[in-house]
């Protein structure tokens, strides 16, 4: 289960002061967050219309806010959560998009943090985007984060009658596999 | 006479006291689906206030089958069959995403002439699966005869798909590296032929369906989803297209060869049930200008797959890649650790995305409006569970 243990997405961390022109987008807005937020904002990598900010789930929704307000990042296209249990922590990933801003169109900005297994709670974002609405109560029931202020943290997909752990959670095993 | 009205109101006052009945026993309960035939595998309970529906509470979940946890047990050719199979009806565009993931993550091109072809299947998949769902729709507002013409065209386009890939619905055709088989002899006539012939077809399907004034009376000005609360919900494809957002992922960040086709995005700017019936089928006729253009520039020759190990192993790496399918973007995010087996991977499709419009929408209207909403979202019940 050691192969479970890598965390792959801090290995591939491209800095920033690496300039690269052909990815313009990318580079306005982590700049922009870059001065914002500076060490609470961590860039986990950057492509042209994709890039990946990693921040402590107290700065969630601060972050949140600002790439709504001064971006255009007003929907969220998915919300979900990755395991892993070696690092004893569950990574929670929020693929924000625009409809609104037109030049960001393509682009998908991942913003990121990692809660604890043992307790995972997190702030909801359902203030700032209320399209997450139905993919934290699915992250809820599937991995067993706990979303502060979300209206309603309980089943959805599962059957009623499910008393079993989060399926999505790594140490759910299929059975027979 | 008047003995006997003042009999009755006494026996309803004394029934009342008898029930004791509220304001609240107005309300009335109602769980549409899963075996209502109107709902697919899909149930929401609605309260209704005589004809008004004041509270819905939409429960899926009947057909999940945890495609992203048996994501993590297969290698990346396995995950294909059972990824299409939440819309059989769109199975090239569903494993289309998945394999410019999987392409991405490893870090191959696929020759250009399979490019071409996974575009075509995906474009006559989408048609059929607009036909489909046309289908549908026409039956549930009461119109049998916009049930049957789609349904029989609809097998002109899945013949096309069988000499193609070799399957009628679950072609498994596009797979990480291309596609798995170049086109028949003689298939690009034959292709031309059926879709100059369907597009004369959807001429007629306007003048029957959407010309007809019944079918106006009933959705037009119904279901208002204005464009700023469709980009709060966070809808897509059709349903956001009805609304005003001209986004179509094929235009906004195109793949594969989508940079080089000329077409155009078609919305409505009417918010109603009727522009979300009717921009599918602007998007139909926009797919039959898609597949000439493709069969025209199509390379003559060339490999159609870039071939891979079965048990390819990926770089360690996370990425998210979508297309646009039938109902709206569609995206895979799919993290490896480096071995032949994703680490985890997470579909975000346009169901479970316009599943938030349905309470919405529904909030307020009327009880007989409701196939008129509900059918016009392009909720696939199947696809939202995965």
């Amino acid at each position: 289960m050691d192969k479970n243990s890598t965390k792959t997405t801090q290995e591939n961390e491209i800095s920033l002061k690496e300039e690269d022109s052909n990815y313009p987008l990318s580079n306005t807005l982590l700049t922009s967050i870059n001065s914002n937020f500076g060490d609470n904002a961590k860039i986990v990598y950057k492509k042209e219309y994709r890039s990946k900010i990693m921040v402590k789930p107290e700065n969630l929704v601060e972050t949140a806010l600002f790439l709504r307000n001064n971006h255009g990042f007003d929907h969220v296209e998915s919300a979900s959560g990755t395991d892993y249990p070696a690092d004893n922590e569950i990574e929670l990933n929020y693929h924000l998009g625009s409809y609104s801003n037109i030049d960001y169109y393509p682009y998908i900005v991942i913003l990121s943090t990692r809660v604890n297994r043992d307790d995972p709670k997190s702030n909801s974002l359902i203030n700032i985007f209320p399209s997450v609405e139905y993919h934290e109560r699915e992250t809820y029931e599937m991995l067993g984060v706990y979303f502060l202020g979300h209206p309603r943290n309980e089943r959805f997909i599962l059957p009623e009658d499910w008393a079993d752990i989060p399926p999505l959670r790594k140490d759910f095993r299929i059975k027979g596999r | 006479m008047s003995n006997i009205e003042e009999k009755i109101s006494e026996a309803k006052k004394l029934a009342l006291q008898i029930t004791r009945e509220t304001e609240e026993d107005r309300l009335m309960t109602l769980s549409v689906g899963p075996q209502h035939p109107g709902s697919g595998h899909f149930r929401f309970v609605i309260k209704v206030d005589g004809d008004y529906i004041v509270y819905v509470d939409p429960d899926p979940g009947y057909v999940h089958r945890g495609h992203e946890k048996m994501c993590e047990y297969r290698n990346h050719f396995q995950n294909i069959p059972h990824l299409e199979r939440p819309v059989i009806h769109d199975s090239c565009n569903i494993t289309y995403s998945y394999s410019l993931a999987v392409e991405d993550l490893v870090g191959i091109t696929v020759p250009r002439r399979g490019q071409f072809i996974r575009a075509l299947a995906s474009e006559l998949s989408r048609l059929s699966y607009t036909l489909y769902w046309l289908a549908i729709y026409g039956i549930f507002l009461g119109h049998s005869t916009m049930f049957m013409w789609p349904a029989g065209d609809r097998e002109l386009l899945i013949d096309l798909l069988e000499r193609l890939t070799g399957a009628r619905i679950t072609n498994a055709f596009s797979i990480p590296g291309g596609v798995r088989c170049d086109i028949p002899n003689n298939f690009k006539e034959k292709c031309l032929a059926q879709v100059n012939y369907f597009e004369k077809r959807l001429k007629e399907y306007e003048d029957i369906f959407f010309n007809n004034p019944l079918l106006r009376q009933r959705t037009e000005g119904v279901g208002i989803l204005t464009k700023e609360d469709a980009i709060k919900l966070g809808v897509t494809g059709s349903v956001l297209r009805a609304s005003g957002v001209p986004f179509d992922v094929r235009k906004v960040e195109p793949y594969d060869v989508y940079n080089e086709i000329d077409f155009q995005v078609q919305y409505m700017k009417t918010c109603d049930s009727f522009a979300r019936a009717y921009v599918p089928l602007l998007d139909m006729r926009e797919s039959c200008h898609i597949i000439r253009q493709l069969i025209d520039k199509m390379p003559e020759s060339g490999d159609v797959r870039e071939k891979l190990q079965f048990n390819i192993k990926s770089s360690p790496g996370e990425t998210y890649k979508r297309v646009e399918s039938g109902r709206g973007a569609l995206g895979y995010h799919v993290v490896s650790d480096g071995s032949p087996k994703p680490y985890r991977v997470k579909a975000s499709v346009g169901s479970f995305r316009n599943l938030l419009a349905l309470p919405f929408l529904l909030t307020g209207s009327k009880l007989g409006d409701m196939p008129a909403i509900y059918w016009s979202l392009n909720y696939w019940p199947v696809e939202a569970d995965r």
